[in-house]
């Protein structure tokens, strides 16, 4: 386990660097240039595009621009928004709305996934099992923002149930909705995990053991199918974070939530590149972690990867 | 065995009388009928399934509206505009209503589907022929070219498509249905590759590749000739379904303004005008997100018919 650990945090360093890197390197290699852009039609005097150059290290080589960024990042300095306002203190401050929000969302989408995935595998063929599925391909081919809409047109607008947009506080309840939006497609892609694994797991020799020796359907169900049933969707919980972040920047811009996401989506709206790079990095940073932490709780799962070398 | 007559063995044991063995029966194959390779198998196992029919009609249904828009409707997508019918129902002649600025929004609905499928298909061939390219030659002749290649897919494959598409897309200058697909390409090939590479890597150690070194066949030529139109299946598949997820990776991406530049009619693009007025017309944002969600659908169900057709096991299951 311990060289499993160590193995997988040696992989993490190079793509942790390429990927900055290639972040980076994307942002400036395209033509065009930001500080200018950012002034639009009004073009200050040279000087004070030239003192901005130097405030953003964009005066210098490019690889020296990236290697500042680097030691930044380790250092705390994670850049400043070209409103003026510290990266770090920025996300601190969006971090935890955003953080509460994709722990609903993840919570609703493994519980409720699970669940329907489980029962819709024990039932094969049968008429719960068809509708789960057609559901889930229903949801997965609608983009997200439309299930955002919808779901606040039908809730907040029509029936009131819920707010239309969320407080700056964020506190729980308001957030409810949003995540369920945030949840739908990765809900729908575990339903259809778990029912593929599920019902692989059902004609597996250890169930039919299982059932041979008398244990009860309880038993067999929770204990035997389920938990050898959970390995892919745990794996699938780790891609999905990436896609929890892409769904993050949609959610919160349709309903007005100040996390990570929303200010994401209004640096677009702005078209303040070099915000939306600062902040995308982070979060591609955060992927990277939860994908390493996701390999370690997989090991810990399955013991056939916890011994193997 | 008849060749044991002859041992010293052979008086203490019994051997069967080669004549109580027709062996030419056993042997007997029909070498004019035409080998069935496993496509035949997997066609006669999709053109059963209703569900194949309906998808490939609806596949053709929307190539075809994209290819030819004018058949469709003769109400004009971008001129005519009528404010004073602004948002305003369903009526003779406009059988979804009219958009904001007082267009007719099926002649919107139809005439988006070409670009949103164009970023798709061009995203999908893209992803699919850089994929199938890096991971044959990785996984077929391994080594340092192995090693190169699977770490710098593990750095794209590190950045999530769509995150990666939003980083590169709010700095681009240039915004085009190519350019979209482009992009989208860049962060989306890793999947492909790596899959072509495992399914290469199994192929690659099968007894007709073994065959073919014996008989003096070059390397090259047994990767093109045998390892890679035996390993092809599970790309396919995905490529599949990886045609709809890009059409809804586009409109992501329009609908936070840095898609298709406004001006383009897409699905995407018109979702996002009309959601600023959903409650006051909420169907002229239901008549596009239908059409790419349709559209999106059928691809889904293409690729799972597809896979439950090539692959055995799935066939076995069902």
């Amino acid at each position: 386990m311990l060289w499993y650990t160590g193995r997988r945090l040696l992989q993490l360093i190079p793509v942790f660097f390429g990927a900055t890197f290639l972040i980076y390197f994307m942002v400036f290699a395209v033509p065009g240039d930001p500080v200018a852009a950012l002034f639009g039609d009004k073009q200050p005097s040279p000087q004070v595009l030239e003192q901005i150059r130097a405030q953003y290290n964009l005066d210098k080589p490019f690889i020296v621009q990236y290697l500042l960024y680097i030691g930044g990042l380790f250092t705390g300095d994670l850049g400043t928004t070209f409103s003026g306002r510290p990266v770090l203190s920025e996300l601190t401050r969006a971090f935890p709305i955003t953080f509460r929000l994709a722990m609903l969302a993840l919570v609703f989408e493994a519980v409720a996934g699970i669940i329907v995935g489980l029962v819709a595998g024990l039932r094969k063929g049968k008429i719960f099992d068809t509708s789960a599925l057609v559901v889930s391909l229903l949801l997965i081919s609608v983009p997200i923002f439309v299930v955002g809409f919808v779901l606040q047109y039908v809730f907040a607008i029509n029936l009131g149930i819920f707010r239309t947009t969320v407080s700056s506080q964020a506190p729980w309840n308001e957030l409810v909705l949003p995540a369920l939006v945030l949840a739908s497609v990765s809900f729908a892609y575990i339903v259809r995990l778990t029912r593929a694994s599920v019902s692989e797991n059902m004609s597996a020799d250890f169930v039919r053991t299982a059932t041979a020796k008398g244990l009860t359907r309880r038993r067999v169900v929770g204990v035997h199918i389920l938990r050898n049933s959970l390995v892919p969707v745990i794996t699938y919980l780790g891609v999905d974070i990436g896609s929890l972040m892409v769904g993050a920047i949609v959610t919160e811009g349709i309903f007005n939530i100040q996390g990570v996401g929303g200010t994401v989506y209004k640096a677009i709206q702005l078209g303040e590149g070099p915000t939306v790079v600062s902040f995308v990095a982070v979060m591609v940073i955060i992927f990277m972690l939860a994908n390493l932490l996701v390999d370690l709780l997989y090991a810990v799962l399955d013991p056939r990867i916890r011994y193997a070398k | 065995m008849p060749s044991n007559a002859s041992s010293p063995l052979s008086a203490d044991h019994f051997v069967a009388d080669l004549e109580e063995t027709p062996v030419k029966a056993v042997d007997a194959v029909d070498e004019s009928e035409k080998p069935r390779s496993s496509w035949d198998d997997a066609w006669d196992s999709m053109k059963s399934r209703p569900l194949f029919w309906i998808s490939a009609a609806l596949i053709l249904l929307v190539v075809v509206v994209a290819v030819f828009p004018g058949l469709f409707t003769h109400t004009s997508p971008t001129s005519g505009a009528d404010l004073q019918s602004s948002n305003e129902g369903p009526e003779a002649g406009h059988p979804m209503g009219f958009t904001r600025q007082g267009l007719d929004v099926f002649a919107r609905v139809v005439y988006g589907t070409r670009a949103s499928l164009t970023v798709g298909l061009l995203a999908t061939v893209i992803v699919t022929i850089i994929g199938i390219i890096v991971g044959s030659l990785a996984g077929f002749y391994g080594g340092w070219l192995d090693a190169v290649v699977s770490r710098i897919g593990d750095i794209f494959f590190a950045i999530p498509t769509v995150l990666g598409a939003i980083v590169l897309m709010s700095v681009l200058p240039s915004r085009t249905p190519l350019t979209v697909a482009l992009v989208l390409s860049l962060f989306a090939w890793p999947q492909i590759a790596r899959i072509m590479r495992g399914s290469v890597l199994g192929a690659k150690s099968s007894d007709y590749v073994t065959a073919s070194l014996a008989l003096g066949v070059s390397r090259f030529r047994i990767l093109l000739r045998h390892v890679v139109p035996n390993a092809i299946t599970p790309v396919i598949v995905v490529a599949t379904v990886s045609l709809g997820t890009f059409i809804v990776a586009e409109a992501t991406l329009s609908f936070l303004g840095i898609g298709l530049p406004s001006g383009t009619m897409s699905w995407g693009n018109d979702i996002s005008q009309a959601s600023v007025s959903i409650r006051t017309a909420p169907m002229t944002l239901f008549w596009p997100a239908a059409a790419l969600s349709i559209t999106v659908l059928s691809f889904l169900m293409m690729g799972d018919v597809v896979r439950d057709a090539l692959d055995p096991k799935a066939r076995a299951r069902r």
